[in-house]
Protein backbone atom coordinates (compact mmCIF):
# COMPACT_ATOMS: atom_id res chain seq x y z
CA UNK A 1 0.00 0.00 0.00
CA UNK A 2 1.08 3.53 -0.64
CA UNK A 3 1.78 5.46 2.55
CA UNK A 4 -1.23 7.02 4.22
CA UNK A 5 -0.49 10.71 4.59
CA UNK A 6 -2.48 12.73 7.07
CA UNK A 7 -1.61 16.19 8.39
CA UNK A 8 1.75 15.94 6.69
CA UNK A 9 2.69 12.71 8.45
CA UNK A 10 3.13 9.43 6.71
CA UNK A 11 1.80 6.11 7.97
CA UNK A 12 1.87 2.57 6.64
CA UNK A 13 -1.44 1.45 8.08
CA UNK A 14 -4.83 2.57 6.83
CA UNK A 15 -6.60 1.03 9.80
CA UNK A 16 -7.10 3.29 12.80
CA UNK A 17 -8.34 1.63 15.96
CA UNK A 18 -10.18 2.74 19.06
CA UNK A 19 -9.26 1.73 22.58
CA UNK A 20 -12.72 1.55 24.17
CA UNK A 21 -14.94 -1.38 25.13
CA UNK A 22 -12.27 -4.07 25.44
CA UNK A 23 -12.76 -6.70 28.11
CA UNK A 24 -9.28 -5.99 29.41
CA UNK A 25 -6.31 -3.77 28.72
CA UNK A 26 -4.27 -6.84 27.89
CA UNK A 27 -6.71 -7.84 25.15
CA UNK A 28 -6.72 -4.26 23.90
CA UNK A 29 -2.95 -4.24 23.66
CA UNK A 30 -2.90 -7.53 21.73
CA UNK A 31 -5.68 -6.40 19.41
CA UNK A 32 -3.90 -3.15 18.63
CA UNK A 33 -0.78 -5.13 17.83
CA UNK A 34 -2.66 -7.55 15.56
CA UNK A 35 -4.39 -4.70 13.77
CA UNK A 36 -1.16 -3.11 12.61
CA UNK A 37 -2.72 0.23 13.45
CA UNK A 38 -0.46 3.20 14.02
CA UNK A 39 -3.09 5.74 15.06
CA UNK A 40 -5.24 4.93 18.08
CA UNK A 41 -7.98 6.99 19.67
CA UNK A 42 -8.48 7.69 23.36
CA UNK A 43 -11.09 9.61 25.30
CA UNK A 44 -10.62 12.40 27.85
CA UNK A 45 -12.35 11.96 31.20
CA UNK A 46 -12.30 13.26 34.74
CA UNK A 47 -9.90 11.42 36.99
CA UNK A 48 -11.76 9.12 39.34
CA UNK A 49 -11.15 10.60 42.78
CA UNK A 50 -12.46 7.57 44.67
CA UNK A 51 -10.31 4.84 43.20
CA UNK A 52 -6.90 4.70 41.63
CA UNK A 53 -7.29 3.42 38.09
CA UNK A 54 -4.62 1.97 35.86
CA UNK A 55 -3.59 4.37 33.16
CA UNK A 56 -4.52 3.12 29.73
CA UNK A 57 -1.32 4.69 28.48
CA UNK A 58 0.68 2.04 30.30
CA UNK A 59 -0.78 -0.36 27.71
CA UNK A 60 -0.16 1.88 24.69
CA UNK A 61 3.43 2.17 23.50
CA UNK A 62 3.70 5.81 22.52
CA UNK A 63 6.86 5.08 20.54
CA UNK A 64 4.78 2.86 18.32
CA UNK A 65 1.35 4.50 18.27
CA UNK A 66 0.22 8.02 17.49
CA UNK A 67 -2.40 9.06 19.99
CA UNK A 68 -5.59 10.66 18.73
CA UNK A 69 -7.63 12.04 21.65
CA UNK A 70 -11.33 12.44 20.98
CA UNK A 71 -14.09 14.72 22.22
CA UNK A 72 -16.52 11.86 22.74
CA UNK A 73 -19.35 12.71 25.11
CA UNK A 74 -19.45 16.36 24.11
CA UNK A 75 -22.93 17.55 23.20
CA UNK A 76 -22.04 21.02 21.99
CA UNK A 77 -19.30 22.79 20.10
CA UNK A 78 -18.35 24.60 23.29
CA UNK A 79 -17.90 21.35 25.22
CA UNK A 80 -15.89 19.86 22.38
CA UNK A 81 -13.57 22.87 22.17
CA UNK A 82 -13.09 22.76 25.94
CA UNK A 83 -12.29 19.05 25.89
CA UNK A 84 -9.93 19.42 22.95
CA UNK A 85 -8.00 22.12 24.82
CA UNK A 86 -7.70 19.85 27.84
CA UNK A 87 -6.57 16.97 25.65
CA UNK A 88 -3.82 19.10 24.17
CA UNK A 89 -2.82 20.44 27.57
CA UNK A 90 -1.93 16.90 28.65
CA UNK A 91 1.07 17.39 26.44
CA UNK A 92 1.03 14.42 24.11
CA UNK A 93 -0.72 15.57 20.97
CA UNK A 94 -2.35 18.49 19.21
CA UNK A 95 -4.38 16.07 17.11
CA UNK A 96 -8.05 15.84 17.95
CA UNK A 97 -10.82 13.59 16.76
CA UNK A 98 -13.67 16.06 16.94
CA UNK A 99 -17.01 14.60 17.96
CA UNK A 100 -20.03 16.76 18.68
CA UNK A 101 -22.92 14.44 19.43
CA UNK A 102 -25.98 16.07 20.99
CA UNK A 103 -28.11 12.94 21.51
CA UNK A 104 -26.75 9.99 23.43
CA UNK A 105 -29.63 7.93 22.03
CA UNK A 106 -28.69 8.24 18.38
CA UNK A 107 -24.95 8.98 18.72
CA UNK A 108 -25.17 10.88 15.43
CA UNK A 109 -23.09 14.03 15.05
CA UNK A 110 -24.36 17.59 14.81
CA UNK A 111 -22.79 18.67 11.54
CA UNK A 112 -23.33 22.38 12.12
CA UNK A 113 -21.75 22.35 15.56
CA UNK A 114 -18.95 20.18 14.20
CA UNK A 115 -18.06 22.73 11.53
CA UNK A 116 -18.21 25.55 14.11
CA UNK A 117 -15.96 23.71 16.56
CA UNK A 118 -13.60 22.63 13.78
CA UNK A 119 -13.12 26.20 12.65
CA UNK A 120 -12.25 27.34 16.18
CA UNK A 121 -9.86 24.47 16.79
CA UNK A 122 -8.07 24.81 13.45
CA UNK A 123 -7.45 28.49 14.25
CA UNK A 124 -6.01 27.43 17.61
CA UNK A 125 -3.52 25.19 15.86
CA UNK A 126 -5.12 21.80 16.35
CA UNK A 127 -4.94 19.06 13.75
CA UNK A 128 -8.66 18.39 13.45
CA UNK A 129 -10.08 15.05 12.32
CA UNK A 130 -13.84 15.56 12.44
CA UNK A 131 -16.32 12.74 12.89
CA UNK A 132 -19.16 13.74 10.63
CA UNK A 133 -22.27 12.74 8.73
CA UNK A 134 -22.19 11.23 5.24
CA UNK A 135 -23.25 14.53 3.70
CA UNK A 136 -20.81 15.70 1.05
CA UNK A 137 -21.62 19.36 1.60
CA UNK A 138 -20.73 19.09 5.26
CA UNK A 139 -17.51 17.39 4.19
CA UNK A 140 -16.84 20.32 1.87
CA UNK A 141 -17.37 22.80 4.72
CA UNK A 142 -15.07 20.86 7.02
CA UNK A 143 -12.37 20.92 4.38
CA UNK A 144 -12.93 24.66 3.86
CA UNK A 145 -12.37 25.43 7.54
CA UNK A 146 -9.09 23.56 7.47
CA UNK A 147 -9.66 20.06 8.79
CA UNK A 148 -6.90 17.53 8.18
CA UNK A 149 -9.33 14.81 7.17
CA UNK A 150 -13.03 14.14 7.00
CA UNK A 151 -14.41 11.14 8.85
CA UNK A 152 -17.94 10.27 7.78
CA UNK A 153 -19.82 7.50 9.53
CA UNK A 154 -20.75 4.27 7.83
CA UNK A 155 -23.58 3.96 10.35
CA UNK A 156 -24.07 4.99 13.97
CA UNK A 157 -21.36 4.25 16.52
CA UNK A 158 -21.48 0.74 17.89
CA UNK A 159 -24.27 -0.48 15.63
CA UNK A 160 -22.10 -2.63 13.37
CA UNK A 161 -24.46 -1.93 10.49
CA UNK A 162 -21.71 -1.26 7.99
CA UNK A 163 -22.06 1.33 5.27
CA UNK A 164 -25.71 2.32 5.25
CA UNK A 165 -25.27 4.60 2.24
CA UNK A 166 -22.32 3.55 0.12
CA UNK A 167 -23.16 6.06 -2.58
CA UNK A 168 -22.95 8.90 -0.07
CA UNK A 169 -19.46 7.84 0.95
CA UNK A 170 -18.58 7.66 -2.75
CA UNK A 171 -19.96 11.17 -3.21
CA UNK A 172 -17.76 12.43 -0.37
CA UNK A 173 -14.73 10.78 -1.97
CA UNK A 174 -15.61 12.57 -5.23
CA UNK A 175 -16.19 15.86 -3.43
CA UNK A 176 -12.91 15.81 -1.53
CA UNK A 177 -10.87 14.69 -4.56
CA UNK A 178 -7.95 13.55 -2.45
CA UNK A 179 -7.24 16.95 -0.90
CA UNK A 180 -7.46 15.41 2.57
CA UNK A 181 -7.99 11.80 3.60
CA UNK A 182 -11.50 10.43 3.85
CA UNK A 183 -11.72 8.03 6.79
CA UNK A 184 -14.87 6.00 7.31
CA UNK A 185 -15.39 6.06 11.06
CA UNK A 186 -18.22 4.38 12.99
CA UNK A 187 -20.55 1.56 12.25
CA UNK A 188 -18.05 -0.86 10.74
CA UNK A 189 -19.29 -4.29 11.85
CA UNK A 190 -17.30 -6.82 9.90
CA UNK A 191 -14.13 -6.81 7.82
CA UNK A 192 -16.28 -6.86 4.67
CA UNK A 193 -17.58 -3.42 5.69
CA UNK A 194 -14.03 -2.14 6.03
CA UNK A 195 -13.12 -3.60 2.65
CA UNK A 196 -16.19 -2.00 1.08
CA UNK A 197 -15.24 1.39 2.51
CA UNK A 198 -11.79 1.10 0.96
CA UNK A 199 -13.21 -0.15 -2.35
CA UNK A 200 -15.49 2.88 -2.34
CA UNK A 201 -12.44 5.10 -2.20
CA UNK A 202 -11.95 5.82 1.49
CA UNK A 203 -8.31 6.39 2.39
CA UNK A 204 -8.61 4.66 5.76
CA UNK A 205 -11.13 3.34 8.24
CA UNK A 206 -11.48 3.70 11.98
CA UNK A 207 -12.81 0.71 13.88
CA UNK A 208 -13.50 0.23 17.57
CA UNK A 209 -16.57 -1.78 18.56
CA UNK A 210 -16.26 -4.32 15.74
CA UNK A 211 -12.87 -5.34 17.11
CA UNK A 212 -13.29 -4.76 20.84
CA UNK A 213 -16.61 -6.59 21.07
CA UNK A 214 -15.89 -9.41 18.65
CA UNK A 215 -15.80 -12.84 20.23
CA UNK A 216 -12.07 -12.86 19.52
CA UNK A 217 -10.84 -9.29 19.25
CA UNK A 218 -7.27 -10.23 18.39
CA UNK A 219 -8.28 -12.38 15.43
CA UNK A 220 -10.84 -9.79 14.34
CA UNK A 221 -8.17 -7.10 14.46
CA UNK A 222 -6.07 -9.15 12.08
CA UNK A 223 -9.07 -9.71 9.81
CA UNK A 224 -9.73 -5.99 9.71
CA UNK A 225 -6.13 -5.36 8.78
CA UNK A 226 -6.38 -7.80 5.88
CA UNK A 227 -9.73 -6.37 4.79
CA UNK A 228 -8.39 -2.83 4.64
CA UNK A 229 -5.50 -4.01 2.50
CA UNK A 230 -7.80 -6.05 0.26
CA UNK A 231 -10.16 -3.14 -0.23
CA UNK A 232 -7.29 -0.78 -0.93
CA UNK A 233 -5.82 -3.09 -3.55
CA UNK A 234 -9.23 -3.72 -5.08
CA UNK A 235 -9.75 0.01 -5.51
CA UNK A 236 -6.44 0.29 -7.29
CA UNK A 237 -7.12 -2.81 -9.34
CA UNK A 238 -10.36 -1.45 -10.77
CA UNK A 239 -13.33 -3.76 -10.23
CA UNK A 240 -15.69 -4.88 -12.98
CA UNK A 241 -18.98 -3.05 -13.19
CA UNK A 242 -22.22 -4.49 -11.84
CA UNK A 243 -24.06 -5.68 -14.91
CA UNK A 244 -27.55 -6.98 -15.57
CA UNK A 245 -26.25 -8.91 -18.56
CA UNK A 246 -24.72 -12.29 -17.74
CA UNK A 247 -21.71 -13.34 -19.80
CA UNK A 248 -20.08 -16.76 -19.67
CA UNK A 249 -16.58 -17.17 -18.35
CA UNK A 250 -15.90 -20.29 -20.43
CA UNK A 251 -15.77 -20.39 -24.27
CA UNK A 252 -19.06 -21.00 -25.97
CA UNK A 253 -17.60 -23.00 -28.86
CA UNK A 254 -16.43 -26.62 -28.73
CA UNK A 255 -18.84 -28.01 -26.17
CA UNK A 256 -18.87 -31.84 -26.45
CA UNK A 257 -21.92 -33.32 -28.20
CA UNK A 258 -23.10 -30.02 -29.56
CA UNK A 259 -24.35 -30.28 -33.22
CA UNK B 1 -9.99 30.41 62.97
CA UNK B 2 -9.46 29.01 66.44
CA UNK B 3 -6.21 27.83 68.01
CA UNK B 4 -5.25 24.33 66.81
CA UNK B 5 -7.57 24.31 63.76
CA UNK B 6 -5.94 23.14 60.54
CA UNK B 7 -6.21 25.72 57.78
CA UNK B 8 -7.72 24.28 54.67
CA UNK B 9 -9.09 25.27 51.32
CA UNK B 10 -12.37 24.08 49.98
CA UNK B 11 -12.38 23.48 46.26
CA UNK B 12 -14.71 21.83 43.80
CA UNK B 13 -12.74 19.09 42.10
CA UNK B 14 -14.29 17.12 39.28
CA UNK B 15 -17.72 18.11 40.50
CA UNK B 16 -17.13 17.14 44.13
CA UNK B 17 -16.48 19.35 47.15
CA UNK B 18 -13.05 18.58 48.52
CA UNK B 19 -11.16 20.01 51.48
CA UNK B 20 -7.41 20.22 51.16
CA UNK B 21 -4.59 21.60 53.29
CA UNK B 22 -3.94 25.27 52.72
CA UNK B 23 -1.01 26.03 50.51
CA UNK B 24 -1.43 23.02 48.22
CA UNK B 25 -0.39 23.67 44.68
CA UNK B 26 -1.81 22.11 41.55
CA UNK B 27 1.28 19.91 41.44
CA UNK B 28 0.60 18.78 45.00
CA UNK B 29 -2.93 17.94 43.92
CA UNK B 30 -1.70 15.82 41.03
CA UNK B 31 0.72 14.03 43.35
CA UNK B 32 -1.95 13.55 46.01
CA UNK B 33 -3.99 11.54 43.51
CA UNK B 34 -0.86 9.68 42.40
CA UNK B 35 -1.03 11.04 38.87
CA UNK B 36 2.38 12.60 38.52
CA UNK B 37 3.58 9.69 36.39
CA UNK B 38 1.00 10.13 33.68
CA UNK B 39 -0.28 12.81 31.34
CA UNK B 40 -3.04 14.84 32.95
CA UNK B 41 -4.64 18.15 32.18
CA UNK B 42 -6.00 20.68 34.62
CA UNK B 43 -8.53 23.42 34.20
CA UNK B 44 -8.80 25.93 37.01
CA UNK B 45 -11.80 28.24 37.08
CA UNK B 46 -12.33 27.65 33.39
CA UNK B 47 -8.74 28.22 32.33
CA UNK B 48 -6.26 25.56 31.28
CA UNK B 49 -3.29 25.42 33.64
CA UNK B 50 -0.03 24.89 31.74
CA UNK B 51 1.88 21.88 33.02
CA UNK B 52 4.91 24.04 33.71
CA UNK B 53 2.73 26.17 35.95
CA UNK B 54 1.44 23.30 38.13
CA UNK B 55 4.07 23.91 40.77
CA UNK B 56 3.43 27.62 41.04
CA UNK B 57 -0.37 27.66 41.22
CA UNK B 58 -1.58 27.65 44.80
CA UNK B 59 -5.15 26.45 45.25
CA UNK B 60 -7.58 29.00 46.67
CA UNK B 61 -10.87 28.63 48.50
CA UNK B 62 -13.68 28.25 45.99
CA UNK B 63 -11.50 27.11 43.09
CA UNK B 64 -13.30 24.94 40.56
CA UNK B 65 -10.88 22.39 39.18
CA UNK B 66 -11.25 19.86 36.41
CA UNK B 67 -8.57 17.20 36.38
CA UNK B 68 -8.65 14.85 33.41
CA UNK B 69 -6.69 11.98 31.97
CA UNK B 70 -6.86 9.73 28.92
CA UNK B 71 -9.02 6.62 28.99
CA UNK B 72 -10.15 4.09 26.42
CA UNK B 73 -12.40 5.42 23.72
CA UNK B 74 -13.27 5.23 20.04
Amino acid sequence: MEPFVIAGRSFNSRLMVGTGKYESLEVMREALDASGAEIVTVAVRRVNLDARETSILSYIDLQRYTLLPNTAGCHTAEEAVRTARLARAAGLSNWIKLEVIPDDGTLLPDPIATVEAAEILVKEGFVVLPYTTDDHVVARRLLEVGCAAVMPYGSAIGTGRGLEAVERIARIVDEIRGRVPVVVDAGIGAPSDAALAMETGADAVLVNTAIARASDPVVMARAMRLAVEAGYLARRAGRIPRSSVPSPSSPEAGVVGRS
Amino acid sequence: MGVGEVMCVRIRLNGKDVSLPDGMTVLDLVRHYELDGEPVAIERNGQIVDRQAFEGEVLQDGDVIEMVRFVGGG
